[in-house]
Order: structure tokens, then sequence, then C-alpha cells
């Protein structure tokens, strides 16, 4: 064909010919796949064009369309039936919200984000993306990208939400991972972590949001495959909700030029990487923040003029996703040749595909063109006709007055098979199922090598998943807005660390928004069920500590897994999606939205080495809080003041942070792997409203989330950053097991469900009495001076030093 | 009485513009959010910037990224600003109105030559001869640069809330405002800094509105000389700081709101209600 199109020779095509076209073409589609498209054109009797071998590619692709989620898995486990799974997300997300059924969700996973209910005037919408394949290549643009991504996310919802928080969560590599033990070709984690930081902070910064919220992680098993995680809180109008097309409504795209940045994004993102990733520059997209920037404040006026009826981001597959997702229930017309190009030179199908940042899709009536032209000449923003939605049911790809692209919106959307997958799991452990006897030599642990308490401690707070991450907070602007009255460092130094964050969305009102997360990789070496339940767990007791509730409270899912289509990774995705349906009903929180990126693996192309991500699932959750006044931090408040463990401790090392330093220090000892933490959410739940409630009786002063380093590292953590010092006695912690625990289970054990709270003398009776359903132990008291003291079972001081020491361990590592 | 109208202006980059808005509101204004697009008369009927400005008793400048901060904060605005809007600047100033930069605004108007001495603008007024009301070209040679805002010490974007002390000075802004004052700054390049004979003369006239409570890293978050914070023009009606006032409206904003007791309304507020009540009495 003419004008650069070239048609693909698939009509005649055998098995193996197929599977170069796709290969060669980067269209990461599977021979199933492939055939599905091969019987599709024999049927019209013609061959596709490159146009729309490539629109379907990246329509059918993992990252635009996630079949694995939606696939059929046959799911083996030893000694159980074979189990039917029709597709993970119905079964055990989506299902898992249906059931919940909470009155203020008021869009669930059908949107560009979820939506929930804020107040009268407005909702609230919430996203998390991943941007890791591109930050792997290139960290800055790559995390810029994910950023400036999941923002448009927000503004594509409903009818554009104004961004108001931004939340950010990077796993990496060990920071001190030795060059020689690099894998071929990937960067050095603290290069990724630079230039992730980097991005991330010169796009949020630019375009005015507050960077609030977020986490680092170390693991190695990131160093090849780092993961970013980027999420954006808008807020939006109740009635500006709902969008719809028309056909007639011109197709208006509003922004950035296109260039050939980005091209093959998505199914890019739906490929392992390798030692040759990094000269795949081209699929890297080029981020400009304030762009973005004028594209917001342009849409929000024409938003509030109601000047279009639908809008989306141009995302992974560029113009081919945004406009065949408006146009997929009516039908559209497109003239690639009037597209706004950032050079000559590119072919049609480039045009179509290119994921050139910074671009959003409106549908307008034509009578409102004019106005919608001038608030963007008004801010100098581009807005360029592309076509017309039809009510033809079909995608229709014109250049130069040439049809190089005519496509049935449904075979475009409902013509991809849906795959057949097999699962496995193997259990880690004979004893990572619940109510197992430990497996952990319990006795031989603090008798042997890890002799000295406190240097455990301090070893713990230095540990760089732990270690304080102001020096990476202070580069985020978090007060932009006005608007965050909960700040990431609380404290009498402004540098403890916060348990979440709290925003008032609406200026001069005091209903505020707390937006925390959750995340434990490690214990996903054990059970990646237990894993997801301890993220859920987490994100929620960070929503509690603040002064949230289990009632008012969604969560996002965000999964980050190895090759889906091996079935021990699958079994692993299996697992964690199960625990995300058994604890989200039980606690009674629903999911809104969420994102998978699967195939994080690298492969190793001379030694043929191949390793996945650990299985990683982000748990983020909102809340919105009525009065923001009655929000409490983690920072202890007063000498006199009485600390309380609230919650059951058990001996459950398996992933801790304590496991790992007793892995370095008696690698001998080690000889399997120990209890994961358990959630156990009947009473994680009773637990959780009860002290909810009682932080909104005003009883609690501060409250600490027992995490990574169990009790002992929380406790550390309240009082230095409140600047007084404690006196703690392991004895009065509630134990779950009948016989005694030792002193290191009691203090670094990480289960789940726990929090520390701090109580003023005079309400010690009224929140015991609150209290009286729940575990609960009075462990020491907030001290006057800088002694942290912390007596053993058997009544001898254990720990003995001070908050200056154990701060500086703390604040040493990521400084 | 009525209330005095402020104008926000905003372009490209700018991000403040809503708090800055409700800080004014709060203050008692009436407040306008203006893309220097229409003031400078690039979209709808030309010659409407000189009316527009004129129109206002309070210019405001908020901060942001004003066109990414591109070649260095601020200079893009300030170079708009400079050539664009001459006439009617000089013009507002000459009327004795009020003028504040905040962050970003601050660095436009140090680039600008707004500050730390404006009284140039009102000597060259006369020499404005553009027909339109834009100004004119070639800038007038008595306005040029006598300070800058350079980049952190730290070498980095840092947001973190500092003390500053308020200095004895002729600033309509901070007129009967606590002695000690707290904020938050959020800037990459806020570290003022000028040749000694400028330094002196700002010393000299009392220029020096703010300074950081101490010269220690991270009191003084960007090493600024003299641990200047935040300077006027001799005047007192041209205002430019680092800190966001605007940040700190109520004490929910405050970093310690929940260990602190803390009157309800924040430091900020001072500052916009001083400009607010000196332009209802003029």
């Amino acid at each position: 064909m003419s004008n650069n199109v070239q048609e693909i020779d698939i009509l005649t095509a055998d098995d193996a010919e197929l599977m170069r076209i796709s290969r060669e073409g980067t269209l990461s589609l599977n021979l199933t796949e492939m055939r599905a498209i091969q019987s599709h054109f024999r049927a019209l009797e013609r061959n596709p064009t490159d146009v729309e071998i490539e629109t379907l590619a990246q329509t059918w692709s993992e990252h635009c369309v996630h079949k694995t989620f939606k696939s059929i898995i046959h799911y083996a486990e030893p000694g159980k039936e074979s189990e039917r799974i029709d597709g993970l997300f119905p079964t055990y997300i989506q299902r898992a919200t249906q059931e919940i059924n909470k009155p203020w969700c008021v869009s669930v996973f059908s949107d560009n984000a979820g939506i929930i209910e804020f107040d009268d005037t407005y909702n609230l919408v919430f996203k998390v993306e991943t941007h890791n394949h591109p930050s792997a290549i290139e960290p800055y643009g790559g995390a810029g990208t994910g950023i400036g991504g999941v923002i448009r996310d927000s503004l594509g919802t409903g009818l554009g939400a104004k961004p108001i928080l931004n939340t950010d969560v990077f796993c990496f590599g060990m920071p001190d991972t030795p060059y020689d033990a690099l894998p071929k070709g990937t960067l050095h984690p603290k290069r990724v972590f630079k230039g992730v930081v980097a991005g991330v902070r010169d796009y949020g910064n630019r375009m005015g949001i507050p960077t609030a919220n977020g986490a680092i992680l170390f693991d190695e098993g990131y160093t090849a495959n780092p993961l970013v995680f980027c999420g954006n809180v808008g807020l939006i109008p109740r009635d500006r909700c709902e969008k719809s097309v028309e056909p007639g409504d011109l197709i208006v795209a509003i922004g950035g030029q296109t260039g050939r940045d980005g091209i093959h994004g998505a199914t890019f993102s739906s490929a392992e990487l390798d030692d040759t990733s990094e000269s795949l520059g081209s699929v890297v997209q080029i981020g400009n923040p304030i762009m973005e920037k004028k594209i917001v404040d342009a849409l929000l006026q024409a938003r509030d003029r109601q000047l279009y009826r639908s809008i989306t981001d141009c995302g992974a597959g560029g113009f081919s996703s945004a406009v065949g997702e408006m146009g997929q229930d009516t039908g559209a017309e497109v003239h690639l040749e009037r597209v706004s190009l950032k050079y000559d030179g590119l072919a049609p199908w480039e045009i179509w595909l290119s994921e050139a940042q910074e671009r959003m899709v409106v549908a307008v009536p034509p009578e409102n063109l004019e106005e919608l032209t001038q608030i963007c000449e008004a801010e100098v923003v581009e807005a360029t006709v592309l076509g017309t939605f039809t009510d033809t049911r079909k995608l229709q790809i014109f250049y130069k007055g040439t049809l190089v692209g005519d496509l049935d919106m449904e075979f475009l959307h409902n013509g991809i098979p849906q795959p057949i997958k097999k699962a496995v799991w193997h259990p880690k452990s004979p004893a990572s199922s619940v109510g197992a006897s430990p497996a952990y030599p319990v006795g031989a642990v603090s008798n042997r090598a890890l002799e000295n308490t406190t240097d455990i401690l301090c070893r713990l707070l230095a540990s760089p998943n732990i270690a304080s991450k102001e020096s990476v907070i202070r580069q985020y602007d978090h007060e932009v807005q006005g608007c965050l009255v909960l700040k990431p460092l609380v404290g009498v130094e402004n540098d403890g660390p916060g348990d979440a964050c709290i925003a008032t969305p609406v200026l001069g009102n005091r209903k505020g928004v707390i937006v925390a997360n959750g995340i434990n990789p490690k214990y996903s070496e054990i059970d990646s069920y237990h894993s997801a339940a301890a993220a859920i767990d987490e994100a929620l007791r960070n929503v509690i500590a603040v002064g949230g509730t289990l009632e008012k409270t969604a969560l996002l899912d965000n999964f980050c897994w190895g090759n889906p289509d091996k079935p021990d990774r699958l079994g692993e995705l299996v697992r964690a999606a199960k625990a995300c349906y058994d604890i989200a009903t039980a606690y009674g929180t629903p999911f809104i939205s969420g994102k998978d990126s699967l195939y994080n693996e690298y492969r190793d192309t001379t030694t043929g080495e191949q390793r996945a991500i650990p299985a990683t699932l982000l748990i983020s959750a909102i809340c919105v809080i009525e009065d923001v006044n009655r929000a409490i931090t983690m920072d202890v408040k007063s000498p006199g003041n009485a600390v309380y463990v609230v919650g059951k401790t058990y001996t459950e090392f398996g992933g801790s942070h304590y496991s790992e330093l007793y892995k370095l220090d008696c690698k001998d000892e080690f000889l399997h792997p120990p209890n994961a933490p358990v959630v156990r959410p009947n009473k994680g739940k009773l637990t959780m409203e009860t002290l909810s409630t009682a932080i909104s009786e005003g009883l609690v002063r501060s409250c600490h989330d027992c995490s990574e380093g169990g009790i002992g590292v929380a406790a550390a953590e309240m009082a230095f950053a409140g600047g007084y010092g404690m006196h703690l006695n392991l004895a009065h912690i509630p134990i779950g097991e009948t016989s005694g625990l030792n002193n290191d289970v009691r203090l670094f054990s990480e289960s789940q469900s726990r929090f520390l709270v701090e109580i003023e003398p005079q309400h010690r009776e009224a929140f015991e009495t609150r209290m009286a359903d729940v575990p609960l132990g009075c462990i020491g008291t907030v001290t006057e001076g800088e002694e942290f003291i912390v007596t053993g079972t058997e009544g001898a001081r254990i720990i003995e030093t001070s908050i200056s020491v154990l701060k500086s361990a703390w604040q040493g590592t990521l400084r | 009485m009525k209330k005095p109208k402020v104008l926000i202006l905003r372009t490209a980059g700018t991000n403040c513009d809503a708090e800055t808005d409700a800080a004014f509101q709060l203050a008692g204004a009436e407040t306008a959010l203006i893309h220097i697009q229409h003031l400078i008369g690039a979209v709808g009927e030309s010659s409407r910037s000189r009316i527009l400005l004129a129109d206002y008793q309070i210019l405001a400048i908020p901060g942001g990224f004003s066109y990414g901060d591109d070649i260095s904060a601020g200079i893009l605005l300030a170079t708009e600003m400079k050539h664009k809007l001459t006439g009617a600047l000089t013009q507002f100033i000459a009327d004795g109105k009020l003028i504040i930069g905040i962050c970003n605004g601050f660095q436009v108007l140090v680039k600008a030559g707004l500050l730390p001495k404006a009284t140039a603008v009102g000597a060259v007024s006369n020499r404005d001869t553009a027909p339109n009301g834009k100004g004119g070209f070639p800038y007038p040679t008595g306005i040029t640069q006598q300070a800058t805002l350079a980049m952190n010490t730290s070498a980095k974007f840092e947001c973190r809330w500092v003390t500053l002390e308020t200095q004895q000075s002729p600033c309509v802004f901070t007129k009967g405002i606590k002695p000690r004052v707290y904020l938050p700054v959020a800037h990459a390049e806020g570290r003022f800094t000028a040749p000694p004979e400028v330094l002196e003369q700002i010393e000299a006239n009392r220029q020096v509105v703010f300074r950081y409570a101490s010269a220690e890293y991270p009191c003084n978050p960007n090493g600024s000389d003299a641990n200047i914070a935040g300077i006027c023009d001799t005047t007192g009606r041209i205002f430019g700081m680092m800190p966001h006032p605007e940040r700190f409206l109520t004490k929910w904003n405050h970093p310690r709101w929940t260990r602190e007791n803390l009157p309800e309304e924040g430091d900020g507020v001072a500052i916009f209600k001083n400009a607010v009540n000196y332009a209802k009495a003029s």
C-alpha cells in the first residue's frame, strides 16, 4: 500500500510464520491470538495493514486488557483437588467489592480510576499505576512519565478530576550491591534509586501536586527489575463523574505533539527484560510536566463549562487505545494526517501508536468546539480535531484520504480468545498454613548468636527498608496546595515516620482524606497468600493509626509479578488473589481500582539464567475522615503517659527483618523458613474497629502500627520521633501462644493487626474499658530524658540505650 | 467598605495560585486568577492589559515553576513581564499599589529587576512609548537585575519548615507581625545573593523583611547571604519572599499541631491581612 502503510501477509502464514511476525514486530501476541487474527482476516478475505495489526496488538496487550486476570486458570495445590478459576479478577477482586457493597462506592473498575464519595459537593478518585520496565532502562524518564501517566488517569476519570495528592512506592535492588554482581545490562540500584526519585520529584513538584505518601523497599530480587508505583488522588464534582460519547461528537486531541517516543510501550511492558533491553530507547516516553499542567488548567475550565462529553488519556497504545476505547460502543473515524507532530517522517502506524506524553482525547459536541479552542489558546495548549465519533461500530483510520485501517469494534474489544493457563503452588514450608506449629528454632535464637538486643534493634533501625527516607521525602513538595494536615514526617523535629498522610482537599473545610499503603514482598518468599493478607492489614493499620475507620476505607490492588505463563508464578498469583478476597471481605473494605504488571523477569541471554521479582502486592488505602481535628500522629507527646500494646504477638518471624539478620549471623541454624505472619481478620477487625473508636473518643495521644521490626522498632520510632525516652517491660505483651514467648519474639516478631499507643494517665481507665474485648497490655511509660530501656521477661534489662543512639542508627543509612 | 481587588497572576507552571487565592479571600479581598495571556492582550481584544491591571490594587505572583523554570527559576516570566507589561506595571507601581511575589514570584520580581530596587521603574515610565500599552522594546535601561536567587547550597529541591525572624523594615505586608514566624519553604533555587554593594544598600535601607533564624543548615535552608528570606523595595510596597505564607493559614497546616497548643489562625494570614488593610486605607 502507499503512504508508508504495509500489508502484513498473514492469510497464508503457518504457525511459525505467525509467531515470527509477532516477535519481530514486538507485538507480544501469542499463537492463539495470532490465529484468531488470522481467521478474522481470512473471513474478510484480505490481509491486515500494519495499522490494524498494531492496533490489535496494543488493545490485546497484557498492559491494556489484563488478560491474565481474566483467563481461565487450572490451579493445583499438593493434596488438594485441582480447581478451575474463571478469571482471578471477577472471582476474587470484583466479587469482594460486590459482596461488600458499600453505598459510597461511586464507580469501581470501569473508569480510569476508582471513585468514592467525599462530601455533598465532591467525590474522590484514586488510582495507582506502575511504570516498571521504562524505569529499569531510563529511571528518570521512566519514573517521571509514570507519575505523569497516573495524573492523567485522574484527569481522565469521569469528566476530569483535579489532582490533589501523589503517592509513590519504589522497590529497588540492595543499595550496596557489588558492581561485579550486577546482572548483565542492568543499572546499579543506586543509580536507579537516584534517577527514579529525581524523576518523580521533578514531575510531581512542577505539577504542583503534593507527594505526600510512599515507601521505598530494597531487596536483591529487584536488581534487574525495579518497581515504580505512582498513585494519584483527585477531587471531582459529584455531577461530573459520568461520561458518554454520542455519534457526531468530535474527537479532539489536547496537549503535546506526537513523536516517535514510547512506541510499543504497551507490548514492551508485556515482555520480559533481558540484557539487551537497555538498547530499546524508543520504548521509553519523554515527559514534560509543564505541558501536563497546562492541560489540567485548560481542561478543568472546559469541564466546568461542560464543553465535552467524555475524556480519556493517551497512555499505553496512544491514540489507538484512547480512541478505540472511547468509541467502543459507537464507532470512530480518525484522520491521522491531522495529528500535530513533533517532526516529519512518522509512518501512520507510528502516529497512531505513539505514546508521546501529555495528550488527552475529549469527545466534543461540534457546537462547543470554538469555546474549547478559546480556552486552549488562552492556556497555550494545542487542541486538534482528529475526526468524529460515528455510529458504525467500526474503527476507521484514514491517512491523507486513504483508509489505512478498518476494524470492527466488536472484534477489537471482544475478539481476544480467553486464555487458559495452568497454575501450581507448592508450600515452601510445611508450617506456612494457618494454625500449624512453629517451625522456628525459637530457643536457639537469643541464646546463640544474636545476643546483644540493643545491637539488634540498632541494626534493624538501620536496615535500608526501615531506615529514615527523609533525604528523599524532603525533595518532594508535600506542602503545595496548602492542604496536607498530616505530613509524611511528624514529631518534635518533623522527622519521625508518619503512618499515613491526611489532606483536606477543600480549603477551609476540615473534612479530610487519609492515604496509606501496605506492602510486604518478603513474606511471599514463604507464601504469597500471607504476603497479600499482610499488605492489606498493614494499609488498614496505617489508616486506623492516624484516626481513620474501616467503615470508610477503600483499597487499590497493584500486583507486580513474574511471568504468569509459568505455572509456579501464576500459582503465587492465585494465592495472593485469594487472600485479597478473604481479607478484604472480612474487613469490609472494597477494592475500587487496581492494576497489574506482570512479566517482571530478567533473562541473561548468554547464560540463559532467568529470574522473577519477589511476588509483590501493593495495597493502597483511602479513607474519608469527617474532621481532621480527630487525627493523631505516632510521636510520643509527654512523659508520664502509658504505653500499651494492642493485639497479640505470635512467633512469626518468616520474612521478617529479624530473620534477615539471623540468616546473616547464623547461617547454619537457618534450616527452613519459619512462619510468615498470619492475618487473623476477625480478631484484626475487632482490634481495629475498637481502637478506631477509642481514637475518635480522644482517648489516644499517639498511635503507631507494628510492622517491619515489630514492637521493638515501633517503640523506638515513637520515642525518638517524640523526643522522649521509654521504659518498657516485655512481660506484659499480650501473647497468642500458650507457652511463653522469648524476648526476641516479643520484640521483633512481625505479627499482624498490632499497634502501640500512648495514653494519658487520666484516660487509662476509659481506654481500658473501651478496649475490654481486645488483647491489651500496658508495657511501660514515656519518660523524661533520653533513656530507652527494655526489661525482658526474666526481669533483666535487655536494651539500655538512648533515643539519640537509636535515631542516628535510623537516620544514618540513607542520609 | 469595598473589598480590595487582588490580581493573582498565572502562567504555564504556576501552581500555588489556589492557596494564594484562598489566603487573600480569607483576608477579605476580592480575587481574580488571571493568565498572563489575558494581561498582555495575547487573547481576546488587544489593549486590555493596562485596563485590567489598573483595575486591581494588589498584584500577587504565586509560587510554582513558571515555564518550567527553564533557563533559571522565574526568568522567563520575568522577561515576559519586563517586555510585555512595562507600561501597565510601571503605572501600577507609580500609583502606589502593592506587589507580592512568593517563592517563584519572588524569583520573578528579583529577575525582573523590581526587587530590591524598583525606583528605576518609575523614573522610566515616560519612556514607555509603545502605542498599544503593552510596553516598549527594548526594555528601558533603568531597570536591571541587581540580585539573584541561586541554586541552594544543598544543590537540591527541599521542602521543610523554617523559623523566620521579622526585621525592622518599611514592608507594608509585615506591619505589626510577630517577631518570629514559622513557615514552609519548598524550592531548589532560593539562595538570595547579590554583590556586596547591593547587600550593603539593602541593609542600609532596612529592606530585609525576613531572615532565617540561624545561619546553620537546615535553619537557613538554602545558604542565602545574610540569611535573607524576604526583601522589600524601599517603599515597602513591593515584597518578595521564598517561604510560603499561603501554606500556613490554619493551625492544621502546622507540622506539629497534634502536639502543640496553637492558635487557630496560622502565621501566614497576617501578611495577607496587612496587604488588604493597606489597600482598603489607600
